[in-house]
Formats: structure tokens, sequence, C-alpha cells
């Protein structure tokens, strides 16, 4: 694959703008790299935890080791603080990283976007296809969102750019009837991966849940293991609600894992800590842009380095 | 005795007076809830530390109504001035024909169907309204601009040669003037605020179209971000409005707050759903209790403070003691509380009242008594004895009601008196439980 590596990559994006993270533990750009710690810097510090939309408890969580770490010794400098971070933080997420081979085996493997309006299903499952497509496997997708105007067109036209297989039916369609038949077109065509790209949903809306059980159901019919994997596509500018829709998705659907997109803005993502606290679901890849490359498998430490501007 | 009779009936009243002052000690503790209640709504750190800081110092001093505490109160005031800064500014949109709106915001807040949103809703103003299709980078963006137009039957400006959004802009405005279009809306891509080229090309737009109102769409649901996305956009083209979307969600909705306060524009619309009128002028009353989760406490205090006139709970109480209580003071009481609103309401704000249940039937029965009582003279209501029954049956005409139900009101209310005086100095929990339990069948007083 034809990219840069993903520590860099990663790095870039979340790196972009806004260096109040990387300010508030010296590393890039230093308010005080090197310097030693004092009330206003711990301060800024809680400031730039909660600035990344950890939330209340993880936020906590970090300052409560720093505030002891430097209780015991005051000569402590913020390189020292982002380092105590990045442990508690990594210790949080250990275990957030999916098996690197995710895929069953079964042929094909379905996969299921689901999400919020906006969120970015459409562009992920672009990225997705393009992505196995890359990697030698046969993708086949399903256009489920059959709601949303102009949905059809959006993933047509991403579906041409990047020479993918689709099956899509028209406007008002059942969902779960794409699903069905997208199933056995993959299937007749001997594909490896399905990607079911679904409506924007909100979790507050039953019937909507319901819709997406159908989807599950129809499917089943074809393949009762399937989906074998149900991603929770989530918006990484989005704060706390994001933690109660991956658990209102979770309580209703079954999710398996989560895929965080946009964290090519200032946004830190924080909230994924949130949920993986919570839910404990793997989180597959993080969208770092518009593009189909722009797609990276998570990585708990280079996350973690970003957040803290250590490691490279 | 009489204490837990007085607890029951008017404690809420006669608690109300003012005894205290609000400190930096006594708000302590809530002020932290507070915060902490703000930052899990995802208002901005800093906002939410400066806008503690900020009621605090403005609340020090104020007196306390003795029914709440201080915590409540401050939780109170906290909801008022949250309610204020977020409702500061006005919702409407400039009053001109044609009236230019330009939409921007990140990827996926919401800016195409709110463009279509507002739209409709202006059309009903009396509005011909159009939309110019400016998203030329998501795939079949321009489709959706599209779809949504001829389902509402609003003309669309198309142009799907070129990328050159400000010559989009420009001659999709010309067409829309040309066809009489009065209310022109410029849909524009999603960009990171960051995104120096993308925030460049909005600034070139503006500068092509001149648009009277440049609304900012944003998810409701945004983190700490939302400062740095409000602030970005505004700096680079004077944003006039925000819109706040996906409010059907259960996001607490902070980001308002933080948006709000970085860059004082007023917040304009919110969408409340998928469907075209799910969409409606924003409500800062509402937004408040929801960010800071607490309407409980604050409706609470609320209902003490509107409500209570606290010398006249005072008197009705110690007449009650004195046990000289008569059909004005049972008006008079019945109205205070009256406006505390329901029954049950005010039981729970009780002290010692948990445990007494009162449904609507009571509600029901407290206004067939009031009526009863109006229709009283005032000499009437002060001398009880007196009604006989001529008086009974114009007392009864006069309010609707059957004599039986006056005959009713007026020996309850007789043996109520005798208890008072029974209860004089006298002890036990348990005769207090009985009058309690016989004041349940008077129409009008709370008990079992
Ligand atoms: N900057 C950025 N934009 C993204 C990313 N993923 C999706 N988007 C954009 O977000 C918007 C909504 O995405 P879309 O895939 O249509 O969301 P859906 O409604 O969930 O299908 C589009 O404008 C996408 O281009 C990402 O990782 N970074
Ligand atoms: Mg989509």
């Amino acid at each position: 694959m034809a990219m840069k590596s993903f520590l860099s990559r990663f790095n870039e994006g979340l790196k972009r703008t806004t260096p109040t993270f990387y300010k508030a533990f010296g590393k890039v750009g230093g308010v005080f790299s090197g310097k030693k710690l004092d009330q206003g810097s711990l301060d800024d510090l809680e400031e730039a935890l909660y600035g990344a939309d950890f939330g209340v408890e993880t936020a906590t969580e970090i300052m409560d080791e720093i505030q002891a770490a430097y209780k015991k010794d005051k000569s402590l400098r913020g390189q020292d603080a982002a380092v105590i971070g990045a442990a508690v933080l990594r210790r949080v997420l250990d275990g957030a990283e999916p098996p690197e081979d995710f895929l069953t085996g079964v042929n094909p493997d379905v996969i299921c976007l689901i999400g919020v309006n906006g969120s970015g299903k459409t562009t992920t499952t672009a990225k997705l296809g393009w992505r196995f497509t890359d990697d030698g496997k046969g993708v086949t997708i399903g256009a489920c969102d059959t709601f949303r105007a102009a949905a059809n067109e959006q993933i047509k036209a991403w579906a041409e750019r990047l020479d993918l297989d689709l099956i899509s039916s028209h406007h008002g369609a059942d969902s779960a009837a794409v699903a069905f038949d997208a199933w056995q077109a993959a299937k007749s065509r001997n594909r490896e991966v399905l990607i079911l790209d679904t409506a924007g949903r909100l979790h507050t809306k039953g019937n909507l849940m319901e819709e997406l059980k159908k989807i599950r159901r129809v499917l089943q019919k074809n393949d009762p293991t399937a989906p074998h994997h149900s991603w929770l596509v989530v918006d990484g500018s989005i704060g706390s609600n994001s933690i109660e829709q991956a658990r209102k998705f979770h309580e209703s659907f079954g999710l398996t894992g989560l895929i965080i997109t946009k964290l090519d803005g200032t946004s830190r993502g924080g909230a994924l800590v949130g949920i993986y606290r919570e839910l404990k679901l793997p989180i597959y890849f993080v969208g770092l842009g518009e593009q189909k490359e722009d797609l990276q498998p998570f990585s708990v430490d280079n996350y973690v380095n970003a957040i803290f501007g250590l490691g490279e | 005795m009489l204490e837990s009779l007085t607890d029951r009936m008017t404690s809420a009243l006669r608690n109300l007076r003012g005894v205290g002052k609000l400190s930096e000690e006594n708000m302590a503790d809530a002020l932290k809830e507070v915060r902490t209640a703000l930052l899990s709504a995802d208002v901005h750190f800093k906002v939410a530390r400066q806008f503690v800081e900020d009621v605090k110092a403005a609340a020090t001093g104020q007196e306390v109504l003795k029914s709440v505490t201080p915590g409540q109160q401050i939780i109170k005031i906290i909801n008022d001035e949250l309610t204020k800064l977020l409702g500061e500014g006005s919702t409407a949109l400039k009053d001109k024909k044609p009236l230019r709106i330009m939409m921007v915001g990140l990827h996926g807040a919401g800016k195409t169907t709110t463009s279509a949103k507002l739209a409709k809703r202006m059309a009903k103003n009396g509005y011909l309204p159009a939309l110019i299709a400016c998203d030329v980078y998501r795939p079949a963006a321009i489709d959706q601009l599209e779809t949504l137009g001829q389902r509402e039957e609003i003309p669309v400006y198309t142009d799907r040669d070129s990328k050159d959004v400000p010559k989009i802009g420009r001659q999709g405005l010309e067409w829309a003037k040309a066809q009489g279009r009065d209310l022109i809306i410029f849909d524009t891509a999603g960009r990171l605020q960051i995104d120096e080229n993308l925030v460049q090309e909005i600034v070139k737009l503006k500068k092509e179209i001149q648009p009277d109102e440049i609304l900012l769409v944003a998810d409701s649901a945004l983190g700490q971000e939302a400062v740095n996305v409000a602030q970005h956009f505004h700096d680079a083209v004077q944003l006039t409005g925000i819109v706040l979307t996906k409010l059907d969600g259960d996001a607490r909705g902070g980001a308002a707050l933080s948006m709000k306060a970085i860059t004082n524009v007023p917040i304009k619309f919110m969408g409340t759903g998928e469907k075209i009128e799910e969409f409606d002028v924003f409500h800062p009353d509402r937004m408040a209790q929801r960010i800071l989760g607490m309407g409980d406490v604050v409706s609470l205090v609320e209902k003490a403070q509107e409500s209570i006139d606290q010398d006249e709970a005072q008197r009705l109480a110690e007449k009650m003691k004195k046990a000289d209580f008569d059909l004005e003071d049972f008006l008079s009481q019945m109205r205070q509380i009256k406006k505390l609103g329901s029954l049950g309401g005010i039981m729970k704000m009780l002290p010692g009242a948990h445990g007494l249940e009162i449904g609507d039937e009571h509600e029901d029965q407290l206004k067939h008594t009031e009526a009863m009582i109006l229709s009283m003279t005032p000499y009437e209501r002060r001398n009880p004895q007196i009604i006989n029954g001529s008086r009974r049956k114009r007392i009864a005409a006069g309010s609707g009601m059957d004599v039986r139900d006056l005959n009713q009101l007026l020996k309850q209310f007789g043996q109520m008196r005798k208890m008072m005086k029974s209860m004089k100095g006298s002890k036990g929990r348990k005769q207090m439980e009985r009058m309690a339990k016989q004041m349940g069948g008077m129409p009008g007083m709370p008990g079992k």
C-alpha cells in the first residue's frame, strides 16, 4: 500500500494545528518542555486533558496520577507528566486494538457499518472497500442507505471512482432486501468481503433500530453467522454523546468494533477512550481525511504518543 | 405536634423565609457539581470554568430561600444565567428581500438538510426561496440538494462542470434573482476550520455573493473542539448565527454554550429531526436545562421563588397554631398551594410529607373547594357557623356545586378546626396521623 507510515500520517493528522495539547506536555512547542511543573502548568494540563474529550473519568484518573507523582517529587517536568499520562492512557486502552487478521475466512465476510447521520459511514465504506481491494481481496458493497436524499448517488460515485463492485436499489427501497441481494451477489461472485453501508440514524430512534435488526435477520437467511462485523462509525469531533451512541447501538444491534472518523481535524477523538472504557469494543480504524487512503488501523501506541507528543 | 401539622400543610410556605446568604463556602459543593455537569455535557473546559466563576461572583451575598439549600439556589441561578447567555441576541434573520444566506460548517453537520429546512420554513413566511449548490466536493452533494429541492418544489441552481465555487455562487445569485427569488440560500461543502484553502474558498464566496446572513451549522453533540470550530469560522467569515442540529438525539449539547460564549453569535435555529419540518427557532431555556441536566432542582427553586408570599405563609402558620384558622385563611392557603403547581409536586417538596400520595382528583377538589369559598361573603368565610340553609343554597348555586358538597366542606372544616384546638399543646404523632388521615377526606386538603 502506497502511503506514509501510519505513525507519521497519524501524527500529522493529529497535529495539524491547535498545538494546545503539545504545549501542555512540552514536547512540541513546549510551554514547559523540560520546565518544572507548577500549579499553573498543572492547570494547563488538566485543560488539555478535558480538551481532548477524554471525559471526566479519564481526565481525573490521569490528573490524579500526575498530581500524586508531583507530590512526591516537586522537580517533576512537563515531559515526565506526559510519560505518566501516556502510561495511564495506555493502560485504559489496553486491548483496544483489533486482532491483526480479523476477517473470519467465511466468504463473504460481512461488515456492517452503522452510525448516526453524517458520521462518515459512506466515506468509510468506500475507503474500506479500497483498502481490501488494494490488499488483493474481492469486495462487494451493498448500498443499504435507501433513505437519505441522493445517498445512492453518493456511494455510486465512490464505487465508480474506486472501481468497486456495488449493489444498490432505488430510493425508498427496503434496506434489508438490498443487504440480501448484495450478499447473494457477493456470494455468486465469490467475494471475500461484503461491506454494507447503512443509513444514518440517531440511536434514540427505536423504529430505525428495528430496521437494523431486520437487516441482520435477512442476512442470516443467507448465512446464520452474518454479519461478522458490526462496526459503529463515530465522528471523532463528537463529545461524550458518542458513548451514549455506542451504548445504544450496542444494546440494540450488538457491535463488534468501532471506527473513529475525522481525526484529521483538531479533535483528539478522546471520546473513543470513554467508549472503550465502557464497552471494551476494539477500535478497528481511524479516519484521517476525505481521500480513499485516509483510513488507518488503530494503534494504541500511536494514538497515545500522538496525544502526548511522545515517541517518534 | 402542631409543628408537624404545619410541616405537612405549610412548611413549604413557611420555611421559605429568607435566612442566610450565599457564600463561597455554602456554594462550594454545588459549584463543583455544576462544573462537572457542564464538563460532562461537553462544555469547553475554559468556558465552564469562567462561567461558574462569573456566576459565583455575582451570586455571593444573595439571600437564600430557606426551603431550598444554598446549593439548590445556586443551581437555579446558574440555570438562569445559562438561559440568558444562550438566548442573547435575536433569533430573527435580517428583515429584507432579497435575503442571501450562506451556510457553513464541518463535514456531516447537516448543512444541506438545514438549507432545505430553512428554505421551506421561510417560504411559509412569504419568501420565494432558491437553493444554490456550492458543495462541489462531496460525491453526490449536488444530487442531494437537488433531490430535496424537487421534493419541496424549491428551485436549485447547480453547475456540475465547475469547481469554481465563488463563480458558481455569483451565477447562482444572478439566476435566482432573474427568477424573482427573494431568499437565496447557498449550501457549501463541509470543511475543517483548519483547512486554509477551503476556508479561503468560503471567504471568496462571501465576497462574491455578499450574504446578509452567514450561518454556522453545527452538530449539537460536538465535543471540546466546538470552540475552535466556531472561533475559526467566525474569524474567517463573521458569522451572523448558529444553527444546532440533531437535537432529536440525546446529546446534552454543551457545545452550544461553548460556541455562544466564544463568539457571542446568536443561536438562531435548531434541527430536531430528519424531516423537513423538524426545525424550529432556538429555545434557550430548553437548551440550558438540557446542558445543566438539573431540571428538578431548577423547577423546585423556581416554584418556591415564584409563588410564595412568605409573610402570608407565616401568618397562616401562626393562625393554625392558635387554631383560629377560618375559611378566609383556608382560601388564602389554598391559593398559595395552587400557585405552587401540582399538589403531588408540593408534597414532594415538603420535608415531612414523604409517602403522602396525591392524585389529580385532589387537584379537582381543590378547584371545587375554592369555588365554594369564593361564593361566600367575606363575613361568612370568617364566621362559617352562620352559614345556614338558605346561605348554603345560594353558595352552592353560585359555585355550581351541590349543597351536599358544601355541607361536606363545612363539616370537615369544622372537624379540622376542632382538631386544631384539641391538639393545642397536646402530644403524640399518633393523633397527628389520624388528623392527616381525616384531612385526606376533606375536599381540597392534601392527605392520603
Ligand atoms: N475531514 C474528514 N471528513 C470526513 C471523514 N470521513 C467522512 N468525512 C466527511 O464527512 C461527511 C459525511 O460523510 P458521509 O460518509 O456522507 O457520512 P454518512 O452520513 O455517515 O454516510 C462527508 O462530507 C465526508 O467527506 C474524515 O475522516 N475526515
Ligand atoms: Mg451515508
